[in-house]
């Protein structure tokens, strides 16, 4: 791979941008030069059906002019008077705008840090290792599947490299290179004589990792019903469980509705916390902005405000972190040049705070930026973006077999499956990728069609228990949804098993 | 720069194709000048105009095959996506279902362009916005609301001489309107090739209209009720159920038209009889593109004629194995409907629900296309004929299949999501939990 451009031409052209916007009448501006690459490795049983790389370049310039937002962006842009040129465009869209603007923007201060750069501490460049390690390993994986009775498995490899350099008017200059990588695949098996067939997929979480992810571990490996991983992904051994459990779902038994304990692996439980927690407490969603797509959400500020909102029981802890290593979310500096951090949003089960940019600071009385805008591409304009959003550990030790010792009637389920959520964050239905009932402490067998409804404030302050730091892993997003136009974003939420007692379980099983 | 003449197309696929070295090459060329304005709580928040052109290259040596894709467009950068693409290939390994490019293709006229959408300027945005939030500012309510044109074009050409090319516009642009006590919300969402069928005003009137009717619903309880889905709320059902059509995964048994025993669903009666479905790319209403990605021409397909399924979807491989017309999927489709208007459904109904919007659906099951989701921006209840009150939001579990078995009634067809989609009258679909959601 071929490196992109030098840093001191980025800060050139960065700087021809940021004059060309002041001289026109900005009061700030910020220039994105970014590189961004990405690497598909797909197949299917014996097949590579494609191997594909992309690369795309350009820069995105966003100004503040007579108090409003402006942006534009151009392709492939080298040389100085490109970027001044889309530096006037974005200028003259602020102006159009600032006819219609009730408010103008205020930006919470920040600091310059001057010329600076930040790397994701990865082991081993996914983007260097050779193309035919990366193709025998999905063989390999697809072939132990079919031997272990799928029918049919596809895999792939998803490798994405982000080189971004972010410079603005207050006088920081930040070159950051962002790694992310996620292995996948799904796993059919097929009963011909009732023409019913069932899917497994993989157990893996998409992690801001090189492919040192991918290097077996044994420490990694958390044993038990099924293998989960942590830091090291074994995917060959996930596919021979898959099609060995996908062929068990056929024959399991369909869940018989009605409240159940539910004990939720990090696998599964990191979806949940996305959806109930992650985006509800996005500030933007909460003051209106998300309201003609993703919606708004039922923490409303006045329930911050008086301090005595119980989002969860007293177990709850719920942390917001742009820091944790190997997550999808750290970065060193967000896409408006603030330093990352860490912060709480529900303390003891209380909510605490949302997460907030600079253009919102000052709405929740914050003096800076939680340090969470991203954009997705050169050409898309940052927004606020969801953090790391991880349940903390349980702080008395207690492991996942103590756990369903001491459940009557309850439902383990791993891997995370059909999600959907209403536009205020109340109402939501899990699914999962392995249920297993729970019968007087003990695991009684394979349960299929299972599905969870519950409200996310019910939800949560049901949470009595959750096991300790042992058992912490990361789940995530790949590509996670938000804004018009829709822009993607990559996001890690941690957690622990945790029980939720008492919850709403539907069948999903129909004919047609 | 971004929308390149045809003639300038094939002459940068010319050029990319003279670097080729491999047995084979195919090259898709596109690019698009978009533009947008957003707006929420009657204030514009962000705006923009992008360019972009992008170039992907495939290369093959024998059957392995390698893709590239690029968006800088001098000599080097051309040839070393070129080159790439050749490096990937080399060091994949044989791919057995690969097949030889196509030759030469005729193509279809579309008349997917329109020329008053090519010209939007950001002032016009501003005005589409401005027509969208004066009238809800005016009356105390909110509006949220984004507007996106796009004019751009599409070529195609590989090592054996086939060469498409294609214009396109397009406009969407959507309104959520709350009431300022956050119990009503409406919305309303309207999609063009051609700008100058837009209007920003009476769309957000409809939402308007919705918000102010739809405040301090009541909660009924959940269950099995005859719903009337709008365009709008019937769309994303049906589109999934369309995409689910490929005659690969049926024939394997994992899809809806898996037979029992092996085998398709092609040929058997699956839906109510009134239930016919095509796609047609020169269809005035939804002009679409002429070609598929891999250059196979799109041409009017009958997909259910009267409740029977007529045709599934192939890859070309597919359809070699099974010796039959290798059929592309469709980028749009039409659902043919009825004539009564839908103030018409809602006289005819006795009990039943009017839905504006779904929202946030989700596969449950693939088997059955078992799918879930919530209301959203308008939820009624309709009683002899009349709507009677707003009620509380509810969770949905349904299959589009099982809905187009318990068709009571079909509107005229309109536009939405690209597609053209009837009201749908609807009986026992199925509501499973209640929402507190607006």
């Amino acid at each position: 791979m071929e490196p992109g451009i030098d840093v001191a031409i980025k800060k050139k052209l960065a700087d021809a941008a940021l004059n060309a916007a002041k001289s026109k009448g900005a009061s700030y501006a910020d220039v994105r030069i970014g590189r961004y690459l990405n690497q598909f490795v797909i197949t299917r049983e014996d097949k590579v059906q494609n191997i594909v790389n992309t690369e795309s370049y350009g820069v995105g310039i966003r100004v503040i002019a007579d108090g409003c937002w402006g942006f534009s962006a151009v392709v492939d842009a080298k040389n100085e008077s490109q970027l001044a040129k889309a530096a006037e465009d974005a200028v003259a869209i602020a102006k159009a705008n600032a006819k219609l603007m009730k408010e103008p923007v205020q930006l919470a201060p920040q600091k310059g840090f001057g010329e600076v750069s930040w790397k994701a501490p990865i082991v081993k460049n996914a983007f260097e290792v050779p193309i035919k390690e990366k193709v025998d390993l999905l063989l390999s994986v697809n072939d132990a599947a079919l031997k272990n009775g799928a029918n049919y498995v596809n895999s792939v490899l998803f490798m994405v490299n982000e080189q971004k350099y972010f410079a603005s008017t207050d006088g920081s200059y930040i070159d950051q290179d962002v790694h992310r990588i996620w292995p996948n695949f799904n796993v059919t098996a097929i009963d011909p004589a009732s023409g019913k067939f069932e899917t497994r997929n993989a157990l893996s979480a998409p992690l801001g990792m090189g492919y040192d992810y991918l290097q077996v571990n044994p420490s990694d490996k958390l044993t038990g019903i099924t293998t989960r991983y942590n830091k090291g992904y074994d995917m060959l051994e996930d596919a021979t469980a898959a099609a060995r459990q996908a062929k068990e779902k056929l024959t399991a038994k369909s869940v018989e509705a009605g409240k159940y304990d539910l004990i939720l692996d990090p696998s599964h439980l990191w979806l949940t916390i996305h959806e109930s927690v992650g985006h509800p407490l996005e500030l933007d969603r909460v003051l209106g902005y998300e309201a003609n797509f993703a919606g708004t959400s039922f923490a409303t500020l006045d329930k911050w405000k008086s301090k005595n909102f119980q989002y969860g029981s007293k177990e709850v802890n719920l942390i917001a972190d742009k820091l944790q290593v190997g997550s999808l979310g750290a970065v060193g500096w967000d896409d408006e040049g603030v330093n990352t951090k860490k912060w709480d949003l529900v303390k003891d089960g209380m909510l605490v705070n949302y997460q907030a940019i600079r253009d919102q600071a000052h709405i929740i009385g914050e003096k800076e930026s939680h340090g969470c805008c991203y954009a997705d591409s050169w050409a898309s304009v940052q927004f606020q973006r969801m953090p790391n959003v991880s349940l903390a550990p349980g702080k008395t030790p207690l492991s996942v077999d103590e756990m369903i010792k001491d459940v009557k009637k309850g439902i383990y389920i791993i891997g995370d499956g059909s999600f959907s959520i209403d536009q205020q964050r109340y109402n939501f239905q899990f699914g999962g990728q392995l249920f297993y009932e729970i019968k007087d402490g003990k695991i009684a067998g394979m349960l299929k069609d299972v599905a969870y409804q519950s409200n996310t404030q019910e939800f949560w302050n049901s949470c009595v228990q959750i096991c300790d730091e042992r058992d912490y892993r990361l789940g995530g997003s790949f590509r996670d949804g938000k804004g018009q136009p829709m822009q993607v974003s990559a996001v890690s939420h941690g957690s622990s098993t945790t029980r939720f007692n008492g919850v709403n379980v539907i069948n999903t099983a129909r004919k047609i | 720069m971004a929308i390149l003449s045809k003639e300038e197309a094939k002459r940068i696929i010319d050029k990319v194709l003279a670097f080729s070295k491999a047995d084979e090459m195919s090259v898709i060329l596109s690019g698009n000048r978009t533009g947008n304005i957003r707006y929420a709580r009657n204030s514009v928040s962000t705006s923009g105009e992008t360019e972009d052109l992008s170039l992907s290259v495939t290369s093959v040596f024998g059957k392995k095959s390698g893709t590239s894709t690029i968006n800088e467009f001098d000599d080097s950068s051309l040839e070393k996506s070129v080159r790439r693409a050749e490096e990937i290939a080399g060091l994949a390994p044989d791919n057995p279902e690969y097949l030889p490019v196509l030759g030469p293709q005729q193509y279809l006229e579309t008349n997917s362009f329109a020329e008053s959408t090519a010209n939007i300027k950001p002032d016009y945005r501003a005005k589409a916005a401005f027509d969208s939030i004066d009238p809800c500012a005016k009356k105390n309510l909110t509006a949220a609301g984004y507007m996106e044109d796009t004019a751009g074009f599409s070529a195609i050409g590989n090592s054996k001489g086939l060469f498409g090319y294609n214009q396109s516009t397009s406009v969407g642009f959507s309104v959520t309107v709350r009431t300022a006590d956050g119990t009503g919300s409406g919305y309303a969402a309207r999609d063009y090739n051609d700008v100058s069928k837009l209007s920003t005003l009476s769309a957000t009137e409809v939402a308007m209209q919705k918000a102010l009717a739809s405040s301090s619903a009541k909660a009924i309880e959940p269950g099995k009720y005859t719903v009337i889905l709008e365009p709008t709320a019937g769309v994303d059902l049906l589109q999934n159920m369309m995409r689910s059509m490929d005659a690969r995964n049926g024939d394997e048994g994992r899809s809806f038209l898996g037979k029992k025993g092996g085998g398709t669903r092609l040929g058997e009666k699956l839906f109510d009889e009134r239930v016919t479905i095509y796609s047609d790319p020169q269809n005035p209403e939804i002009p679409g593109s002429p070609f598929a990605g891999d250059g196979r021409p799109q041409e009017k397909v009958v997909w259910v004629e009267n409740g029977v399924v007529k045709n599934m979807y192939y890859s070309r491989f597919w359809a070699e194995k099974k010796g039959v017309k290798a059929i592309p999927s469709p980028s749009a489709f039409i659902f043919q409907g009825g004539s009564q208007s839908l103030a018409e459904m809602i006289k005819s109904t006795e009990r039943g629900i009017l839905v504006t919007r779904l929202w946030y659906i989700r596969a449950v099951d693939p088997q059955t296309l078992l799918y879930t989701g919530l209301t959203r921006d308008g939820t009624f209840y309709i009683e002899n004929g009349q709507i009677k009150y707003p009620v509380k939001n509810f969770r949905f579990n349904e299959s589009p299949v099982i809905m187009l078995n318990n068709l009571e009634a079909m509107g005229k067809p309109v536009r939405a999501g690209g597609n053209l989609i009837p009201p749908l009258k609807i009986r026992d679909f199925t509501f499973t939990s209640l929402s507190d959601a607006v």
